[in-house]
Order: C-alpha cells, then structure tokens, then sequence
C-alpha cells in the first residue's frame, strides 16, 4: 500500500524523523489560508501517488499567500500520468544548501533489506544508479541485527554526506529504519533529504510503501486506505473480500490461483489478436474453495461492468473440485437471474482437474442460459475472444 | 529418485490440529506421505485420528523430531504465528521446511529466512506455496495427488494452480518433483536451487520453470540455466497482459517501471537457450519435442 507524501510525513514526524508536515488542503482557498498562516514562502505540493511530480509542474514555490492561491489553482485538478490531483500540501519553503538521497528497502533478489544513499539527491535516483553510480550507496541490512548508530554512521559515509553533518544524518537514518521495521514499510525513502543554510537536516519528501500482510498488527493502517481514487468496482470487490483488478477490455475473467487467472489474462489477449484486440476486462481470483456464493460475488462484479461483453470461467480443480464449481455458476446465475440489473453475457466455462468430469455433466444437465463448455484453456479462451468480438 | 523429498521422508505438520492443518494432513497420508506427528503447543501427548491412522501430537518441533525422527515438517500455522513456528524449526535443526501458509508479514519473512540461512542447516521452500510433490514417493504441502504419476519430468513454479495444470498437462509423461516455490516477495527456495537439483537429480530428464512477474529470479535462473545446465529446460512466464503498479494477486506479482515484467523475463529465457511456451499448452509441446 503506498501512501500519500502527507501521510508518509505524518509518519515521519511520529518517529523522529525531522520534516516539514505542512498543511494538506483540497481548494485554493485553503491554500492560501494555509500560506497566510505560515506567513512565509511556501511550497505547493501535488499529492499524487507517482513519481516525476516536479515535471509535470506538480510542484512550485509561492512567495506569499496571493501566489499561493494561484499556484493552487493551477495544480489542482492537474493530470500527473493518469493520476487528477484532489489535495495539495503547503510547507514552509527552506532555504536548501544541499540535496541528498536515503531509501531503505526490500531487496527481492538478495532476499534481504537495503539501505541506499547518496549526495546526488533531489533528482531520479534511477537516473544516478545509471549515469552516475559511484554516487549511489548500496549497503545490505541484516534483518536480524538491523541500523544502529554504527550502522547509520556507515551508510552516511558511504553516501559520501560532508564531514560536518554527516552525524546528523546518521541519526535521521537510524531513525527511518526503527519506523521502517515499526510499521511493516517495504519502502521508505526520502528525496531530498537537505541540508539548510543553518546546516539542519529536514525530509523535504518522504514515500513510504506498507506490507498490507502485516495489516494485522498495524489497526492504525486502516487510515491509510485510500477510497476516493479507487475504481468503484475494485471498491465493491473488496468489500466481498475478492481479489479483483480493473482492467480495459471486454472479456470478463474468472478463475482460481493468481498464476492461473495472470495465465489466462495473457491467454484471453493472445487468443483476441485475431479479433481486432480483444483484451480482458478484469483480473479475478476466486482461490481455493470456489462456493456458489464466491462464484455469484464475482459474476455479479464482472457482470456489473458494462465493458465486459463475455465471461470466461477457468477453473482447474486441484483442492477444489469441480462439481462444486459447476453447482456454483449454476446457483450464481440463479442469484444474478433474480436480481434488478441483470444484463445476461455469453459465459465461456472450461474446468479440468478434480472431479472435472461430473462438473461438466452437471453443467450439461442443467443447461444454465448462456453457458458454453469448451474442453481445454487455450480453445475457451479463443470462444470466449469470438464472443467478445460478437461473432456467433 | 526425485529431489529434496523421498520415500524415506519423515514428515511432520506444525499446525495440524487447525482446520487446514488437519485437511491437508489426511490428503497427504493417503496420498503415501509418512507423516510421523504433528506440532501444536499445547497439545502434546495427544494424537489425531487421521485417515485411520492416529497420529501423535507434540508440544515442540524438537519433540516430535526426538520422538519420530522426522526431516521434513510442513507448516500451515496462521501468518500471525508462522515466524515463531519457522525459526523452532530452525533451532531444532530441520533439514526441510515448507512453509504453506499464506499472507505473512515480508519482514518476518526476512526474519526466518535470514536466521534459517545463518543456520546453515535448514532449507525453507515457500512460504505462500502448495509444496513438494515426488509423486509416487511423498508429498509435502497441498499438491493434488492424482493429478499424475512418477516419471522424468522435472518442475519448479512460482504458481500453485499452474504448477497443478503443467502437471496435467504433462501427465502421460509424470514427473521426478514438482516444487511450487511461492509467489512471495520473499522466498526460501528459489528456481535457481530447484534448477541445480534437478541437473543433478538422474532420474529428471528435462526440466519445466514456470515464473511470473515482478523481482529478477526468472532473469537470475536464466543465467545459471545458461552456465550450469545441460538438461532440456522450456518455460513459461505469467503476466503478459499485467498493467504496472498492480498487483496481481501474489505479494510479490507487481510491475514496478521497466522491471519485473513478463516480457524482459522471456527475452532473458531465450537468450539462455530456453524455449518459452506463449501458454501452458505450447509449453507442455515445447517440453516434449525437447526430448524427443
């Protein structure tokens, strides 16, 4: 789950982590309001969960309240790679000597965490790893013995952080690992981290990235949840407990395993080549044991996008068996048939596996409307695309 | 033969008076597992009646390894307990561990599996994962049973329900092991281990990696394949059509920028001489012209 820049200096300021919290605000009144109170130079901040904000002109400097109110307006409403900024964050501007970079993370292919850092910051820091990578330090962290101050002390020479603050910068780099390892984060980075004329060392951004596994020893994260730039239907899924992802074609995907379902995505979209581009609509896993209820929850979310044009159900039995997914599509479309909206789509049905056999008779026998069963993955995959494309 | 579980595999399960627990211990006895005991604190000295046969119950991995022998536990403790189930294990010096449980915290995860790799004793395979199948032989963690026989394929999948379809797939032909390696950011074993097992393994002629996106391991497993591998290899990678920022499913199935995606992964593959399959079925027929 990433989290706003506000929230992640929420955070900041809860462990120690010297930043700027500012003010988060919707409307350029606010804006300026905020900036009148600060009675300074401040900075208006796009809150959008994307990088290269800077760019897009999602980040700019106000001297007064009147520029704020301005520089509000603009941002506002401001399309950041498909992202529409609803709330800016005003913070005191600083008058910055130098920049730097510090991240810890997860290091999949070390299967360990990292610590990077380095002076070159305030700019993308895959732009230093790659042009510039003396510049970038790259320390392994011990999960089992972690950051204390040696540790620190370490990466912040290796940063190659001036003599003179480097110190300074140990201590807020033990500190952003005890609230890495405190709240789960799989990312914590600030860029920059600077160095003011005075020579105080502030976060002037922050990202942070928590494990929703750990969710259960974090109540607080619940706060974090983000509902307004959702889509409805990912919303509405999750609230059925049901692992669904939006995506922008017609083909309407169900199945069991993630593997599974990610393979028949890639299937449904090879297959839909020949049908002028047919992609699928959704990513839905249904996991292991697929009720009728479970089943009815997730036809009635692929059912309820008007985009979706054909369902495709792609069942391998390995726990489950089969005729229990056969009674389910059978009982869910009973469900559907009953409720308000129901607008019926062709159902494209393929199972293997456990008890396949009865599954299919049962579904033979009972000849719920719509359903075709084609024998293998790649051949139902195929008629589910011919459907979409509306050839009979 | 057949890699890292054998017939002579003494399996415990930590978790198996749970309801899951309990499921899949019955599948594996009757699917020919020697299961020996299981583990939950508490419930020592009892036993469970399990597919006729009444298995003993211990306080403590160390207990029931005293007590049995056993070299193999599988772990189906809750995410909440699962750190502190996997490093007893790791005290107790298991020389397997399979971790099937699903939904554990990343930094436990980093936890055990740093502590098990200090051991140096301990091999950990998942978490997030259905297990290890020698068909025929054993079967450790969730893997169906029936879906096919002994034979000389060998297999290593990030996925669980795509390791179940290669299998079926290829069932005329049955497999040495089939290893379900998790879809964790995280993970104990990787497709590089499986990989090296397999080369050595003599019954294995021809191996089949199914990855997915998100990390470098497919990429990783490309070069070792490409230095240390004489064996056929076809693969298969999942997540084509995956947009980036998303996960799919798996903590660890998520495109992030320009890495991780099923694209690079397949490039990788065939630039080490493996043959990528555009679906399970086209690998499957990859696989058998490869040894034909």
């Amino acid at each position: 789950m990433d989290l706003y820049e506000y929230q992640a200096k929420e955070l900041f300021a809860t462990h120690g982590v010297t930043t700027q919290v500012g003010k988060v605000v919707s409307t350029p009144a606010d804006a300026q309001k905020a900036a009148a109170e600060f009675n300074c130079a401040v900075v208006v901040k796009a809150q959008v969960k994307t990088g290269g904000r800077g760019k897009a002109g999602g980040v700019k400097l106000a001297n007064n309240a009147a520029e704020a109110l301005e520089k509000a307006k603009n941002i506002l409403g401001l399309d950041i790679k498909g992202h529409i900024v609803k709330k800016i964050l005003i913070t005191p501007a600083e008058d910055i000597k130098e920049e730097y970079y510090v991240s810890f993370l997860l290091d999949r292919t070390n299967r360990t965490f990292l610590s990077m850092a380095s002076v070159a910051g305030g700019m993308d820091i895959e732009e230093v790893a790659a042009t510039t990578p003396e510049k970038l330090a790259m320390i392994k962290i011990d999960p089992l013995t972690g950051v204390d101050n040696n540790k620190a002390l370490e990466i912040s020479v290796a940063a190659g952080i001036p003599v003179e603050v480097q110190k300074d910068v140990a201590v807020l780099i033990e500190k952003m690992w005890k609230l890495f390892v405190a709240t789960d984060a799989t990312l914590v980075e600030v860029n920059p981290l600077v160095r003011t004329n005075d020579d105080r060392i502030v976060a002037l951004d922050g990202k942070v990235t928590l494990d929703e596994n750990a969710n259960f020893r974090h109540a607080e994260n619940e706060n974090f949840v983000d509902t307004e730039n959702v889509d409805p239907l990912e919303t509405a899924a999750k609230a059925k407990d049901l692992n669904y992802v939006k995506l922008d074609g017609s083909v309407g995907i169900i199945g069991n395993g993630a593997g599974l379902v990610m393979s028949t995505l890639d299937v449904v979209a090879y297959a839909g080549e020949k049908f002028g581009g047919i992609k699928p609509a959704n990513f839905l896993d249904i996991g292991g044991g697929a009720s009728a209820q479970v089943m009815a929850d997730g036809l009635g979310i692929i059912l309820s996008d008007p985009a979706v044009k054909s369902v495709f159900v792609n069942v391998f039995g390995g726990i489950t068996a089969c005729d229990e997914v056969a009674n389910g599509i059978i009982q869910a479309i009973e469900i559907l048939k009953s409720g308000s909206n129901y607008v019926q789509r062709p159902i494209v049905v393929r199972l293997d596996g456990n008890n396949a056999e009865e599954g299919i008779r049962i579904l033979k026998e009972a000849k719920p409307e719509n359903v075709e069963i084609v024998d293998t993955m790649d051949n139902a995959a195929a008629r589910a695309a011919q459907l979409a494309a509306g050839v009979k | 033969m057949a890699i890292l579980l054998n017939a002579n595999s003494k399996v415990i399960v930590q978790g198996m008076t749970g309801s899951e627990g309990k499921k899949h211990t019955e599948r594996m006895i009757k699917s020919g597992t020697k299961i020996v005991g299981g583990v939950t604190p508490g419930k020592g000295g009892q036993s469970l009646e399990v597919a006729g046969q009444n298995v003993p119950v211990f306080n403590s991995v160390q207990e029931a390894m005293a007590a049995t022998g056993a070299n193999v536990s599988v772990v189906f403790v809750p995410p909440k307990f699962a750190k502190a189930a996997v490093v007893e294990a790791v005290d107790a010096v298991m020389p397997l561990v399979v971790v099937i449980t699903e939904g554990i915290p990343v930094h436990d995860t980093a936890h055990f599996f740093t502590y098990a790799q200090k051991s140096g004793k301990t091999r950990i395979i998942g978490p997030n994962c259905p297990g290890i199948i020698s068909p025929g032989l054993s079967n450790a963690g969730i893997i169906p049973a029936d879906i096919t026989t002994k034979g000389s394929i060998g297999l290593v999948s990030k996925s669980g329900t795509l390791t179940y379809q290669m299998m079926y797939e290829l069932r005329d032909l049955g497999f040495t092991t089939a290893i379900g390696i998790g879809g964790d950011p995280i993970i104990g074993t990787t497709h590089i281990d499986a990989l090296r097992e397999f080369e050595n393994d003599p019954d294995t002629k021809a191996i089949v990696m199914i990855g997915e996106i998100g990390g470098d391991a497919e990429e990783k497993a490309a070069e070792f394949i490409k230095a240390n591998i004489k064996k056929p290899v076809v693969a298969y990678v999942a997540g084509f059509t995956a947009p980036e920022g998303k996960t799919m499913g798996h903590a660890g199935a998520i495109v992030s920028g320009s890495s991780g995606t099923a694209e690079a992964k397949k490039v990788a593959l065939e630039k080490a001489g493996v043959k990528v399959g555009k679906t399970p079925s086209e690998t499957a027929l990859l696989l058998r012209a490869a040894i034909k």
